[in-house]
């Protein structure tokens, strides 16, 4: 090694020096001393015991840990594609041409910057059965369905009903997809405008022009804001643990990462709670994997192969 | 073609309510006088009170905004200055230093990413409880002075756009590493130090698990974990509870109006993260 590389070495050391030390005492070695902690049982108390695999056999015979996945996996099946779809729409009508196109841009973004926490406090109140706006507004909608002999529908309780709570979080989320919509926006007015022409000229619909042409060509990042998006709503926590006050009606909204909390850091159960956290990251990385399988050859990386 | 466009417009504003609503919702639910608060139908026209914001700055109030705000700027400030100095220093060392081993380096603190934070959770907290940090300031903090992965990549690929030649320049100028780094690439770099400046700030601004996790004592909660505990505790008390929602929600909203562009190229960088 000359003098000038061991010189550059050391400056490489010493510039990224804040961040080895974050790597290891802030993701290293938590991640080794989670994955020990894992296999024990652990009540911050007392030493933790070694248990073998106890806290992954118990996961499995834990009504409530099935309970947890289900409603998460709900909320994500649900919720995902549902924020992809307006999102995506909203962004292909404000990408045609029209008038105060900024402000309209505005608007659908606005929400996606409210924090968390002064939503799910706002949404509590949007969501009031008895005294919300929102069963105000659906409340005609029933009354003409009600129109039809024999049937007779009211809105739903929405946060009180086991029902409709997870329904609930999952039209909060809507609201708040209008990053989503920014990132698509930008995707599409990046779509050379020769491929429309060309397309007109082979007398393509509007139709064909989108699936066709604009979809193609925004797949990458459709691609990445699914897999942001699953791992995002995996990991969804603040709302029920505000909203429904820690995953009620019954269990109803007790998600993964809530009853994960939940043992961590009301019962104290570490062990249990480590335990709960890397089986998410296997479902994570389980998942993230089958989706890059699944959709690899629907996307069109321009200028090569998405290798 | 006329058609279309008069259809677009429709559709759009119609859109533009839906998504309006709420704010019109807690807007006008803070300043509803309280024995209208609960009637139906919803009482869309009335005189506008200030009994529920005067209520929030009392006292003896459970959400003392003065105190939470205090609290809430102070992480702020101190994570966003963490983050400049910390994330902006290593990605100069990933940037514009060649040295072995780095590539690999930057690939792993990629990976990372990839890790959910739940794993972490459990032996920061324990690290930190045998530090005495609990109930402090310092696990909210701290942490910022080591950098975060994420403004390290958006800095690493700003600083990689410096022209070498200035670089070199500097260089022979006898210039060291560090004044170049803090001298030269750091004033180039303010529009992508804004990004990251404001998405550190919203970062902290908006934390919930940590406050919840480390605070405890009223006194320092922030706003998030306090407009939280408040909601618990006051369930029933939508008046209170929806000025409390629009005294957090205000700041970052004015802060959008300013700075409108660092939000949209954020949000497009992050994604082109993939």
């Amino acid at each position: 090694m000359t003098r000038s590389q061991k010189r550059d070495l050391k400056l490489g050391l010493f510039f990224t020096s804040p961040y080895t030390l974050g790597f290891l005492g802030f993701t290293i070695l938590p991640l080794i001393a989670s994955f020990c902690f894992s296999f024990t049982d652990y009540d911050i108390f007392n030493a933790p015991k070694w248990a073998g695999l106890d806290n992954f056999v118990k996961l499995g015979q834990d009504r409530l840990f099935w309970t947890s996945l289900w409603n998460t996996a709900f909320y994500t099946v649900f919720a995902v594609p549902l924020g992809m779809t307006v999102a995506f729409l909203l962004a292909l009508l404000l990408n045609r041409r029209m008038a105060m196109r900024p402000v309209f841009r505005t608007i659908f973004f606005l929400p996606s910057i409210v924090p968390l926490v002064a939503a799910s406090v706002l949404w509590v109140w949007v969501f009031n059965s008895q005294y919300g706006y929102l069963n105000w507004a659906l409340q005609p909608l029933c009354n003409l369905v009600n129109l039809i002999p024999g049937v007779h529908t009211a809105p739903p309780n929405w946060l009180q009903s086991p029902n409709w709570s997870k329904p609930a979080l999952v039209i909060m989320s809507v609201w708040g997809v209008g990053g989503t919509m920014v990132l698509y926006l930008a995707a599409l007015q990046d779509v050379p405008q020769t491929l429309y022409e060309v397309a007109d000229l082979d007398g393509a619909s509007s139709w064909q022009k989108v699936r066709h042409v604009t979809l193609p060509m925004v797949s990458p990042i459709l691609f990445f804001t699914l897999v942001m998006g699953l791992i995002g709503a995996l990991q969804v926590f603040t709302q029920a643990y505000i909203m429904t006050k820690g995953g009620q009606p019954g269990v109803s909204t007790l998600f993964y990462c809530l009853y994960l909390f939940q043992n961590a850091f009301e019962y104290f159960r570490l062990g249990y709670a480590s335990a709960m956290a890397w089986v998410l990251f296997a479902i994570i990385g389980t998942i993230t994997a089958i989706v890059f399988k699944a959709t690899g050859r629907f996307i069109y990386y321009e200028g090569g192969t998405g290798e | 073609m006329k058609r279309g466009t008069v259809l677009t417009h429709v559709v759009t504003f119609a859109l533009s309510l839906v998504f309006l609503f709420p704010f019109a919702w807690l807007l006008m639910s803070a300043v509803k006088p309280n024995e209208l608060l609960k009637q139906w139908p919803p009482v869309w026209v009335f005189t506008p009170t200030l009994e529920h914001l005067r209520e929030l700055f009392k006292a003896d109030s459970p959400f003392q905004f003065w105190q939470f705000m205090f609290n809430t700027l102070y992480v702020c400030a101190f994570s966003v200055c963490g983050n400049l100095l910390a994330s902006s220093m290593v990605a100069y060392g990933f940037a514009r230093v060649k040295w072995p081993g780095r590539d690999l380096f930057f690939y792993a603190m990629l990976g990372t990413m990839m890790v959910p934070s739940q794993i972490m959770m459990i032996p920061i907290f324990l690290v930190f409880r045998k530090l005495g940090w609990i109930d402090t300031f310092l696990p909210l903090t701290i942490p910022s002075l080591f950098g975060n992965a994420f403004f390290i990549f958006m800095l690493r690929q700003f600083f990689m756009t410096v022209p070498r030649d200035l670089l070199d320049a500097a260089r022979v100028d006898g210039h060291g590493e560090v004044a170049i780094w803090w001298r030269v690439v750091m004033p180039l770099s303010v529009p992508a130090l804004a990004v990251v400046g404001l998405f550190s700030f919203l970062g902290a601004w908006n934390d919930f698990v940590n406050p919840l996790i480390y605070l405890l004592d009223e006194t320092r909660y922030t706003l998030s974990l306090g407009l939280a505990m408040f909601q618990g505790q006051y369930e029933a008390q939508y008046g209170r509870l929806m000025a409390a929602s629009a005294l957090m929600t205000c700041p970052i909203v004015v802060l959008f109006f300013f700075a409108q562009r660092q939000f949209i190229e954020g949000i497009k960088m992050t994604g082109i993260k993939g």
